[in-house]
């Protein structure tokens, strides 16, 4: 039960910070990717604002034995960097820029009451089922 | 770049990377939407609930914002749809062969030093890039 109000409280704080940000609007994400036209280098600034507080903090937890509330962290432990990896960031940057939405402000979207956020929801699990189903898995 | 708003891109962020925090010192778990949201359609009960109060946390602090602030953020219109449609497949194609999106590659595995992740950022932020630049500069299509 704890479990679900922490990834309750999480996604909640998420998705304040994705709306102070203007995140959740594909038109401040577009203006940081038109390097050509009128830059907003704004998202660079999120970025730096998420990781100046997580980069220092997960090494501060990654020091305990497991987390609070786990037996033990969910954490990939992969190193190598092979094709998928490469091929699908490039990939999902090109509907990025197609869109101006990634995965979060897609999510959030939805609770601000955008259309498009709702197309783009559908759209992503139909492209996760397609790699599934592509996968054989 | 007079739409370049410093302090409430870093604000959010810090409350992007505070969210991270919590998930990781609580529940063991990586704060990455796009495996979040893929995760609800094949894990077993247990693991699945966590993942929908995560995404339904997400769309209510948007709504929250959104009661508190009505006119903070204006949303387009008339942006074709068919792009989001096919852009939106992209994204859940991509996300799915590289394991991660701009939260879970761009925060949380930057902030882990992940060498995959930094692989992976450089990779969309420089398609996202050159998406952008041939949609509107080149084939005037936005």
């Amino acid at each position: 039960m704890n479990k679900i109000l922490i990834a309750l409280l999480s996604g909640l704080i998420f998705g304040l910070g994705l709306s102070w940000s203007q995140m959740v609007n594909p038109d401040k994400v577009i203006s940081f990717l038109d390097i050509a036209g009128n830059w907003d280098p704004s998202l660079a600034f999120v970025m730096a604002g998420a990781l100046a507080i997580a980069t220092p903090a997960f090494i501060w937890i990654k020091k305990r034995q497991k987390p609070v509330l786990e037996s033990a962290f969910h954490i990939s432990h992969k190193t190598h960097i092979d094709k998928p990896l490469i091929l699908g960031a490039i990939i999902f940057g090109i509907g990025w820029g197609m869109t101006g939405y990634c995965p979060g402000p897609a999510v959030a979207g939805i609770g601000m009451g955008n259309l498009e956020a709702l197309v783009m929801v559908v759209s992503i699990y139909a492209g996760f089922f397609a790699e599934r189903f592509f996968a054989g898995k | 770049m007079e739409n370049f708003t410093p302090f409430s891109a870093l604000a959010g962020g810090v409350l992007i990377g505070l969210s991270a925090v919590i998930l990781l010192f609580f529940n063991g778990r990586i704060a990455g939407i796009s495996g979040i949201m893929n995760g609800i359609f094949k894990s077993p009960r247990n693991e699945m609930l966590w993942r929908a109060a995560f995404l339904m946390g997400l769309i209510a602090g948007a709504l929250l914002f959104k009661l508190i602030a009505p006119d903070f953020i204006t949303f387009r219109s008339g942006y074709p749809l068919w792009l989001i449609a096919v852009g939106g497949f992209l994204v859940g194609i991509g996300t799915r062969l590289s394991s991660g999106c701009t939260s879970g590659h761009g925060i949380c595995g930057i902030a882990s030093f992940s060498k995959r992740s930094i692989y992976a950022t450089l990779c969309f932020m420089a398609s996202g890039f050159a998406t952008v630049y041939l949609l509107k500069h080149v084939f005037h299509i936005v």
